[in-house]
Parts: structure tokens; sequence; C-alpha cells
């Protein structure tokens, strides 16, 4: 039987970088799952409460899209929406504990459908303090065409030296 | 090597159905994972019931967010798991995770619905629980006064342990 989860490309920086591209992604898979681990160099205050995240963009372009998100910060619940480009909350940001990155999961079912895509993540930003995060996001690509590439970046500067990104595809025949 | 992850059966709809069923699903593997993708007619919830059982015998606590608040709430005593709401504007995406499905004891689940519609819609987070020492056998999705449309997708993945 053909593997059903298979490893489509991987990148770990060893320095640090504005965006990490995934590009010429095959279309014979079912569905992706891109896993990410990351510290953004740029203070932005997430360890005092000030929400920050990642964002991609998709077929090169930020496209049209929209997200709904639910965050917990280790004291209250939040949810928000967007009308925009891809987002994922939270990351893990020059402000939180040294030497920690935030996991993240994104999976974008049916991504080769002639439809509008949805995706869906669950990521966390933990940090030795007060404050934390915790995150899901319902997301939507305005788009119809198959997704070939993917550019990911942090909110504000760059992904430091041992970020690490992971896309997987996944058959379901 | 065996495989870990594997289809064990997909649907993709040619026209609308009151229901999704998988069946005869074999005890070989550890866990089981539904992934299904689409709308439905007219916008509605999604339950499902694992074999034939309609009964008293789950329950579930509920975390979501709409992008206006975040909530939380429970049911008890459900005659069927509650996986979200899907609409009919755009694709909404649902996860579910059966852990140690085959087992002798009490069933958990884990489901996500993803049904952010440009505007409005929600992200939910599911623990569902049905009580039954039976091994999951069938799994059968329906949705609310409803039909799943044409195109929706159901894929159910077999994960083995070992």
């Amino acid at each position: 039987m053909a593997t059903t989860y298979t490893l489509i490309s991987s990148n770990t920086l060893s320095s640090s970088a504005a965006s990490v591209t995934f590009s010429s992604i095959p279309s014979t898979y079912t569905d992706l799952v891109l896993r990410v681990s990351t510290r953004s160099d740029s203070n932005d205050g997430g360890s005092t409460g000030s929400l920050t995240g990642l964002y991609f963009y998709v077929n090169g372009g930020a496209g049209t899209g929209s997200g709904t998100r639910l965050t917990g910060n280790g004291a209250t619940t939040s949810s928000a929406r967007w009308t925009d480009y891809g987002k994922i909350f939270p990351q893990t940001d020059a402000s939180m504990t040294s030497n920690t990155f935030g996991s993240a999961e994104i999976y974008i079912p049916s991504y080769t459908a002639s439809q509008n895509k949805p995706y869906g993540s669950f990521s966390v930003a933990e940090n030795n303090a007060t404050t934390g995060y915790v995150g899901v996001n319902a997301g939507l690509y305005s788009s119809t065409a198959a997704i070939s590439s993917l550019v990911i970046y942090p909110w504000n500067g760059n992904f430091v030296s041992g970020s690490s990104f992971y896309l997987y595809g996944i058959k379901n025949s | 090597m065996p495989a870990t992850y594997e289809p064990i059966a997909t649907t993709t709809l040619s026209s609308a159905a009151s229901s999704i069923t998988f069946s005869s699903i074999p005890a070989t593997y550890t866990d089981l994972r539904v992934v299904m993708v689409g709308t439905a007619t007219n916008g509605s919830v999604i339950l499902f019931n694992y074999n034939s059982d309609t009964a008293n015998n789950y329950s579930r606590i509920l975390l979501q967010g709409t992008g206006v608040a975040a909530s939380s709430s429970f049911q008890s005593n459900s005659n069927g798991n509650y996986a979200g709401t899907w609409y009919s504007s755009y694709p909404c995406f649902t996860t579910i995770d059966l852990m140690s499905y085959a087992g002798s004891t009490y069933k958990t689940n884990l489901i996500t619905t993803n049904a952010d519609i440009n505007g409005s819609g929600n992200v939910r987070y599911i623990v569902g629980l049905w009580r039954s020492t039976s091994a999951i056998n069938s799994i059968t999705f329906s949705i609310d006064s409803d039909t799943f449309a044409t195109g929706t997708t159901a894929t159910l993945y077999g994960i083995k342990s070992a």
C-alpha cells in the first residue's frame, strides 16, 4: 500500500530568516499538514499580554481569506476574527522565555479541490511567567485554485536560527 | 515496516446525502481519525453515532470561539456526539480522533470543527464520551434536518501503535 503520511519537505534554519517557503508542492496528496516550531527575534510584548502570531501566503500572494481564533493566555480567553490572509495565533516572540520555541500544526484538507480552502490550526506559546498562550484557529483561504506554494512569516522580525518547518502530505487512498 | 497511518475508507458525495456511514471498521488499529470537508445544504448541526447506538449514552464538553466571544458548555446524556455546525456558503472542516476505539473501556473522542465563513462562523473543540465498552465497528454521521452537500468528502484513517 502506498504511504499515507509523507514528508514532502522540511527546513530547519541555521540562521535567522524573514520567511520560509515551500514551493512546487505536488498535487498528488489529499491534505497538507504543516508543523512548525518557531520563535521570532521581535519583541512583540507576548510575555506581557500582546498576542502575536504567524501569517502565511498561498500561491505567491497574500490572497483573500478570513479566520476565527480562540485563545487562552493563562488568565482569560478571547475570540476574534480577521478578514484577510492566513494567520495563526499564537507564536513565541523575543519577549518570552529564552531558548523556548512555540509549536503549531496547520491542517489544510482537500488543498487541490476546486473550492475555497478551509484550514485549521492548533498552536502554543508557553512562557515561564504568568502569560503564555494556547490557541486554535479556523481559517478560510478564498480561492478555488490548488495550493502549490506556501510562504510562512513571523508577525514581526525574523524567525531565529533553530526554527523548524515540516510539510507533510496525506493521501486518502 | 508495516504502515502506521492508513486510509480505511473514503467517501465523496456525488449527490446530497442525509448521512454518511463507515461500517465494518476493523479492530486491528489502535486509534481512528475521521477527516471531513464539505458544506451542509442549508447549514445545520452534525451528529454522529457509534454502532447504531442512538440512546442517551453520549456526553460532551465544548469550547468555542465565535470571533466575538469565547465560551464553554457541556451536555450530558445526549443521543449522539456533537460535531459542530456546517454552513452552506463556504466549506467547513471537521476532524475526529478516537483513541483506543477497540478497547473495553468507555470511548473518548476529540473533535475539532473549523467553520470560518468569511466574516462569521466559529472554531470549536469538543471532547466527547460514549459510555459503552464495545469496540467501535461503525460510525454514522447525520445532519439535523438537512443534507451533506454534493462534493462533501469524509475519510476514515486507522493508526497503529505497533
